[in-house]
């Protein structure tokens, strides 16, 4: 099991070569990191795979760790067959989740609650990939007590696109939206009272986009608000 | 202060107070004195710097709105551009009463992420440690919990007995609170001479101590009064509202990690997960002084069968996952403590989302003490047990 984990001191790499540069302004991941995760959508695109292939000929059964094969099960086939290409389930890990079309996510939510008992929101939360053309990926992890089992549901937004609260669904979605909305600026439509949460009110920029700097702050509000010149 | 009725018998009201315009239909007279203050962020019984606003009518709550962030850290950001092993000791500063089990819930993310799993005898370090953790964070918030409420007494034993804890804590990792105690793929520890006897020594030594905390509080008419029937929160609103850990298992979901999707070896040992009825403060109480001793057993069965063999699993000096994500999550002394990571394939996470037991209980406080007076919010903050470290991150 560990040798499958032992990943080669990295040769000529493309991530690793970009790595150490790119400590710069941005901390942004290299080319290599926005398209891996893509990986998902398409299971058998080997987004991540070709460099280190390439690269170690000696071991090219095991590339880069295991990649997310399709998902099935009842639940899966009840609602491909209702929705289609509109549903990507994959499984990684033994962990399931489901790629979602925006446009699904209402009715699949509340379907997911209502008809298969995933009563537990544990967490929303969301991932920035500045490099595709959607840039951001909502996360929903949802829990059932009856199923004992864990559900992840993913989809993908432009930027200053919008996406439907859940506050209706469950009541813990509340503050969990207004953290996304705080750290990443992406609304939720129909959420009672989205404001920041644990940034203060007044603040500008979403501190967990990936072009938000690890030193950045609002100077102006520090500046104003606690008589200081830098925060740092 | 009622302002009397008019008397409709008396067709010519001359003294009547309704001349003096006092009351119109829309705004009924006195019922102005709706009442919004402000408690926090310092305050003593806020257990760190929560602001909570407060709306009254009279004494009574109308309504809460918490703010928080003022320990916000940005420990999300900090991950994004640190390596996964050095954003391990960083996870011990956010719930930092138990940063034993924040160390245990990221270092087994990281693992799944890896595909490793730590050896059995590191597992049994683990969740040795793990369990102490959770007694000290319990002993902790059952005496501040107390000492908020007015009882003052028992915080002296806790803390005592809690030291107790972090002795074996210090002998084992050099750190009392902060111990950063596990690595990513086992333990950096091997167990001191003597580790063995002195966790049981402590067992022997804590085990009639709970008893003593009950015969203080459990049937105490004050105690009794002050938690009984305050801050309800039934079952079904507490699973919409997220509520895990000890306040969701006394409304009576008998729910535990550590039983409902095992982890750490937590399968191997026996123990029951105590549930309440009510969903009361007082029922809060009852579930974790009923945890404690649960714990005990664990650690009784695990210190006695640890296993022989080495403490780290085979994982690379440079921890480099495949590109993926995760999501893993243990049973904290406070709820479900989760880490969603997304790895990139390259040394530092992608991404890594900390879901914090003690930011989702501390929504359902609004619901929790609508209705009650102001000296009950004290009580149901700190029954709900939250650590602001946690809560802002």
């Amino acid at each position: 099991m560990a040798d499958e984990v032992k990943i080669p001191p990295p040769p000529p790499q493309p991530q690793s070569a970009t790595a150490g540069p790119s400590a710069g302004p941005e901390g942004e991941k290299p080319a290599a990191a926005a398209a891996a995760p893509t990986a998902p959508a398409n299971p058998a695109a080997p987004a991540a795979k070709p460099p280190a292939a390439t690269a170690k000929p000696a071991a090219p059964a095991k590339p880069a760790g295991p990649v997310p094969t399709p998902w099935n099960s009842p639940l899966v086939e009840k609602y491909k067959s209702r929705y289609g290409s509109g549903l990507d389930p994959l499984t990684y890990l033994g962990q399931n989740y489901l790629n979602v079309d925006r446009s699904l996510i209402p009715d699949i939510l509340r379907l997911l609650r209502d008809d298969e008992q995933f009563d537990y929101c544990v967490d929303i939360t969301a991932v920035h990939y500045p490099k595709r053309e959607k840039p951001f990926e909502v996360v929903w992890i949802l829990y059932s007590y009856l199923r004992n089992e864990r559900l992840r549901v993913k989809t993908q937004i432009a930027d200053g696109a919008s996406i439907p609260s859940s506050v209706n669904l469950w009541a813990t979605a509340n503050w969990l939206e207004r953290e996304v909305y705080d750290m990443f600026g992406i609304q939720f439509d129909g959420h009672p009272d989205l404001k920041r949460i644990l940034l203060p009110e007044g603040w500008k920029g979403h501190p967990l986009r990936k072009d938000y700097g690890i030193l950045q702050q609002d100077k102006e509000w520090v500046q104003i608000n606690l008589g200081i010149e830098s925060g740092q | 202060m009622r302002v009397p009725e008019n008397d409709a018998k008396n067709d010519a009201p001359v003294h009547s107070l309704s001349n003096l315009n006092l009351e119109t239909p829309e705004k009924p007279y006195l019922d102005s004195n709706e009442l919004v203050i402000n408690m926090g962020p310092q305050h003593p019984a806020t257990h760190g710097v929560l602001r909570v606003i407060l709306k009254l009518d009279g004494e009574k709550i109308l309504g809460t709105e918490c703010i928080i962030g003022y320990l916000h850290r940005g420990v999300e950001k900090i991950a994004e551009n640190r390596t996964y092993t050095m954003f391990n000791p960083y996870v011990d500063r956010m719930d930092y009463c138990a940063a034993v089990s924040n160390g245990l819930g990221y270092c087994e993310a990281v693992e799944k992420l890896l595909n490793v799993e730590a050896p059995p005898r590191a597992q049994y370090i683990r969740v040795i440690l793990t369990e102490l953790q959770r007694l000290a964070s319990h002993l902790l918030w059952l005496g501040t919990h107390a000492l908020d409420i007015g009882a003052m007494t028992p915080l002296f034993y806790t803390f005592r007995d809690r030291e107790e804890v972090l002795k074996i804590f210090e002998k084992y990792c050099g750190a009392r609170l902060t111990t950063h105690a596990f690595r990513i793929g086992g333990c950096q520890y091997e167990t001191y001479a003597g580790f063995e006897n002195d966790v049981k020594k402590f067992l022997t030594f804590f085990a009639p101590k709970i008893g003593e905390y009950e015969t203080l509080l459990t049937s105490n008419r004050i105690w009794l009064d002050r938690t009984k029937n305050i801050g309800v929160i039934s079952a079904a609103d507490a699973v919409a509202l997220g509520v895990t850990g000890p306040v969701l298992r006394a409304s009576g979901v008998k729910w535990d990690l550590r039983k409902a999707q095992p982890y750490a070896n937590y399968s191997k040992f026996d123990f029951e997960i105590p549930v309440g009825t009510n969903g009361d403060t007082y029922d809060r109480y009852l579930v974790r002084v009923a945890e404690m001793r649960q714990s005990i057993r664990i650690i009784e069965q695990a210190v006695g069968g640890i296993p022989e063999g080495p403490i780290m699993a085979k994982v690379p000096k440079v921890i480099k996952p495949p590109a993926g994500e995760i999501y893993h999550s243990i049973e904290a002394p406070k709820g479900e403590l989760g880490y969603f990571i997304v790895s990139d394939g390259s040394t530092q996470p992608y991404r890594l989302r900390v879901r914090p037991p003690s930011f989702v209980n501390l929504q359902a406080l609004d619901l929790m003490v609508r209705g009650a007076l102001v000296a009950d919010v004290v009580a149901v903050i700190g029954t709900i047990d939250i650590v602001l470290g946690e809560v802002d991150r």
